[in-house]
């Protein structure tokens, strides 16, 4: 039997002749496969390219014909005002995304989103109408009331989850339940103005608490934004890219460099990955939690503000809503990254702005663009999970190479005790 | 590569010498050099083993010795990589447990495979019906139901046929596995863990019927580690560790003692001289720890997971925790880590009373741990390698600033150092942590704690799991920082890595702290008995 130390320092022999070169950052080493790149760019192209595909054939089902449908939704999508509802749409879903992010970070389901925003943004609304005072500020104290609401509505799931155990998709889903009914009860019984229209809805913010919108950044790169004359002589542009877009992309980067680079971020991270580690490596279980879930409801706090500040200026009826269940799937299909949930929010909102035009033209019932939405989660998931495996089994592979110079364990050899 | 050679040469097994004796005996299964790997792990790695007609053999091993990848092979649950299985005189290439079935091989799993609402008869036919719905039909009993109650009564084993399987305790459920084997037509019956679900009197009824059914020329193959229920049981046993099937014996030519030595490894660490480098210093302080079961509970009217636990590490000693798994070292690690809080008693660390700190106070006033399972505790798998570095670390220097900002390209960095000094072999600081062989992942997990220069280190089962070549290097690394100065509380199962490294040896049993021992003068057998208890039957050294 041979020595084992002899052993490992043949081993050590056979290493050392391997020896990767690292750069400065000790990032790049020789034995770094191109396809690793490949793949990252690969999973997403080949994602869309699938759901594409798939949509094509479910128009050719219905008798309609894909190419032509395709040719309307893409010259319909690329006018200006397309584009600017297309970022309108994007904007509040992307922020939903966001805060559906922070918690699948952690393995938390925040289904609640939907109910937090609903209820910041009929709160928020209230609070910026009954203030008058210098604008910045009124703009951000509607934006923090409602993060305050967002937070104090995941609050009592995040308690019950920490404190009880009790599921956070369980007690979310309730919540939502509750907060869309006292909504409608507490709009329809107290703060509803008398208006001359039919609407139900609150008092509107007054100019101070408004959003600017960014029509002159589109006008600086695009042509200038259709006016109308009013019957009452005013001008008034005809669309408008409402301002919360650059909250959403300050959300954007705060998440990112709030997941990546942050302590914090990395404890949610290790959370989710692997609990147990976590927790032996100095990450309080119960307070990441609490952390993770009260930033995600403090962002599904911002998801109705975009329209209530860049275009309503009041909460009434006509509010959208679902947005936090959409954005469940844009955080899906943007696989819970940053620029990721980016891309995923613009398709969506491209997918929702140009959809109508095929009823329009008649090539297909709007809900294919429902369709293709379906699709496009289940092939994201399904080319996510095969892109991860096929990438584990290359490194796997690359990391067995490197051990091709392995030490053969020596066979121990026990004596028969008999 | 020369060397290469010879050692494959020499690595043959002699199973055939093992098999004294038996040549008379058929031969119902024969495994030929079964390999099968998975990715970061070999989990069985050329095993070979006879099975004789009728014979209840044993197969033991440790935690992770490749026992159950073993047997999920052999009912083809998962194919080999390598090597054949021959049953019968034939080799057999099982895809699926239903062509292990169909060639006479039962399995029942360590967690039973039974729908809870349906009835035990019901459960038994589920899946190989045959006539027994037509059986309904006639309202009368079916030709299978006759057969079932025939084999109950063969074997001893009375389960009431049409109660439902809810109400059925875990023992009856394992008679019902058992039948639905038989019923399958099993003459080779495996069982994974057969005792680990039972209290004793199960097991004996348990083992009266593995008597039955061997008497009647079934074949058993079981896997157990409880060495007292195997020499009760096996005719014969096969050890397995590291994946390797080490010997094969009669159970009348081994005694427990043997079988712990051949299970955890009989290769003595290298000797190496040890300087005494300890000094009076006293690093780490355990002063009458109780550890209640149930959190909260005042710890006289609550079951104690740990008993008044003393001890204390001094500078540049290693202490090693000798004891039969699930005695309290898994807790006694948890309390020292602050996962658990103490129910009473004080941990002090530098001088400091770290009873009430958290974790995270721990582990940054540098407290280094090697968790006991480095895939549940000890990584994050799909993460690569540079963010595994910080785990444990990720508020210090030089991962972060101000113990908020993380620095990815300094850990990338620091990472690749790390890989670097700690023969860490990978093709770069950015594949995922479960690319790599176990034996790797635990030196990346060994450079991590060492790299930040802990005061006090708990090693719990550093180098189970891992190639030889990589047992020695972390051992070599234990040395070093020993050296250096550095207190380890050694946690291990095995005792000659226990009593090579260790500068004293503390034995664990039921939560309590039993015995101190002198390494130097120990034997692994006397270890051995310490351990399980045998010892203070004869005599009282309890410290």
């Amino acid at each position: 039997m041979s020595d084992p130390n002899q052993n490992s320092s043949m081993s050590n022999f056979w290493f050392r002749s391997w020896r990767p070169s690292t750069d400065g950052n000790g990032t790049g080493t020789s034995l770094t496969s191109p396809s690793q790149v490949g793949w990252a760019l690969l999973t997403p192209v080949a994602t869309i390219v699938i759901a594409v595909f798939l949509a094509g054939i479910i128009l050719l089902a219905i008798g309609s014909n894909p190419i032509t449908a395709a040719q309307s939704m893409w010259s319909s999508g690329l006018r200006q005002e397309s584009i600017i509802d297309i970022l309108n749409r994007a904007t509040p879903l992307y922020l939903a995304a966001v805060a559906v992010a922070i918690g699948f970070r952690m393995n938390i389901f925040n289904i609640g989103v939907e109910g937090q925003y609903i209820l910041a943004a009929l709160i928020a609304a209230k609070v910026g109408a009954e203030i008058n005072i210098w604008a910045p500020l009124h703009v951000l104290v509607i934006v923090l009331t409602a993060m305050a609401v967002g937070m104090a509505w995941v609050a009592v799931p995040a308690i019950l989850k920490v404190t009880r155990g009790v599921h956070e998709v369980i007690s979310t889903i309730m919540m939502n339940a509750i907060g869309v009914s006292f909504v409608a009860a507490i709009l329809l019984q107290r703060w509803d103005e008398p208006t001359a229209s039919l609407n139900t809805k609150t008092k509107d913010i007054p100019p101070s608490g408004r959003m600017p919108d960014l029509n002159e950044i589109v006008e600086l790169v695009s042509r200038d934004i259709d006016r109308v004359q009013l019957p009452s002589g005013q001008i008034i542009e005809t669309s408008k890219l409402w301002g919360f877009l650059m909250v959403a992309i300050i959300v954007g980067l705060i998440y990112h460099y709030f997941i990546n680079r942050t302590r914090p971020g990395f404890d949610i991270r290790a959370g989710g990955v692997n609990p147990l580690a976590a927790e032996v490596a100095g990450v309080d279980p119960n307070r990441t939690v609490l952390t993770a879930m009260l930033m995600s409801g403090a962002v599904a706090g911002l998801v109705g503000l975009p329209e209530i500040l860049g275009r309503d200026y009041f909460y009434g009826l006509q509010f959208t809503q679902q947005l936090g269940f959409s954005g469940i799937a844009v955080a899906l299909v943007g696989q819970n990254h940053a620029g990721g949930i980016a891309l995923a929010a613009l398709l969506f909102g491209v997918l929702d702005t140009t959809g109508p035009i095929l009823d329009a033209d008649g090539h297909a019932p709007e809900e294919i663009v429902t369709i293709i939405k379906g699709t496009m989660i289940f092939t994201a998931i399904i080319v996510y999970a095969v892109a991860r495996r096929k990438r584990l089994a290359e490194q796997a592979r690359l990391a067995s190479k490197v051990l091709s110079a392995k030490e053969r364990p020596d066979t121990p050899i026990a004596e028969n005790p008999a | 590569m020369a060397g290469s050679a010879d050692m494959v040469a020499s690595g043959e097994w002699p199973s055939e010498k093992k098999d004294q004796g038996a040549g008379a005996r058929e031969v119902v299964i024969e495994l030929q050099g079964i390999t099968k790997r998975f990715p970061g792990v070999i989990a069985n790695e050329d095993i070979n083993l006879k099975i004789f007609k009728g014979e209840i053999h044993a197969v033991c091993g440790e935690n992770g010795a490749g026992k159950s990848t073993l047997m999920k092979i052999i009912y083809g649950m998962q194919p080999p990589d390598e090597g054949s299985i021959v049953l019968n005189g034939t080799e057999v290439h099982f895809h699926s447990p239903k062509d292990a079935i169909d060639s006479g091989i039962g399995m029942v799993h360590q967690h039973f495979m039974l729908a809870g609402y349906l009835s035990v008869l019901e459960n038994i036919v589920l899946g190989a019906e045959k006539d027994f719905y037509r059986g309904l039909l006639k309202r009368g009993k079916s030709k299978s139901q006759e057969q079932i109650e025939k084999l109950c009564s063969i074997y001893g084993l009375e389960v009431d046929l049409n109660a439902n399987l809810e109400t059925l305790e875990v023992g009856q459920r394992q008679k019902v596995e058992i039948i639905k084997a038989l019923y399958r037509g099993a003459e080779i019956l495996i069982l994974d863990e057969p005792t680990s679900v039972l209290v004793p009197q199960e097991v004996e009824e348990l083992f009266e019927t593995m008597r039955e059914m061997a008497s009647q020329g079934k074949t058993i193959l079981f896997i157990d580690h409880k060495l007292d229920e195997v020499l009760a049981i096996a005719d014969r046993i096969t050890v397995v560790r590291a994946g390797r099937s080490v010997a094969t014996v009669n159970k009348d030519e081994v005694t427990a003692g043997e079988l712990a030595e051949l299970m955890i490894g009989s290769e003595l660490p290298t000797p190496e001289i040890f300087e005494e480098v300890e000094s009076d210093e006293v690093l780490f302080q355990v002063e009458a720890l109780n550890l209640a079961a149930d959190h909260g509970a005042p710890a006289q009217s609550s079951k104690l997971l740990l008993k008044d636990i003393n001890f204390a590490i001094r500078q540049g000693e290693i202490v090693g925790i000798a004891g039969v798994e699930g005695n309290g070292q898994a807790e006694l690690v948890e309390a020292l880590l602050g996962v658990r809080h103490v129910t009473s008693g004080s941990v002090t660390m530098c001088g400091d009373d770290i009873t009430d700190w958290s974790t995270r106070e721990r582990r940054e006033s540098q407290l280094g741990y090697i968790p006991e399972d480095r895939h549940e505790m000890g990584l994050l798998l799909p993460s690569p390698l540079w963010e595994n570095t910080m785990l444990g670390h990720q508020g210090s220097e030089p991962y972060a600033t101000g113990g908020f900002w993380l620095h990815p390209s300094a850990t990338k960095a620091k990472c690749a150092e790390m890989v670097k000094e700690f023969d860490v072999r990978t093709p770069n600081v950015n594949v995922p942590a479960d690319a790599l062989s176990g034996g790797n992942q635990q030196k990346l997990i060994i450079g991590r704690e060492m790299t930040m220069n802990p005061k006090v280190l708990i090693a719990a089962h550093p180098t189970r799991g891992i190639d030889i070549g990589a047992q020695d290097a972390v051992w070599e690394k234990l040395r070093v920082a020993r050296q250096n100065g550095l207190a380890v509380l050694l946690v291990s199962a095995d005792l000659d890595e226990l009593i090579g490294l260790s500068d004293r040896l503390l034995v664990i049993l039921r939560g309590a702290i039993v015995a101190e021992l002198n390494p130097a003068e120990v034997t692994p057998k006397e270890l051995g008995s310490y351990m399980t208890g045998a010892k203070f039957e004869t005599e009282s050294s309890m410290v």
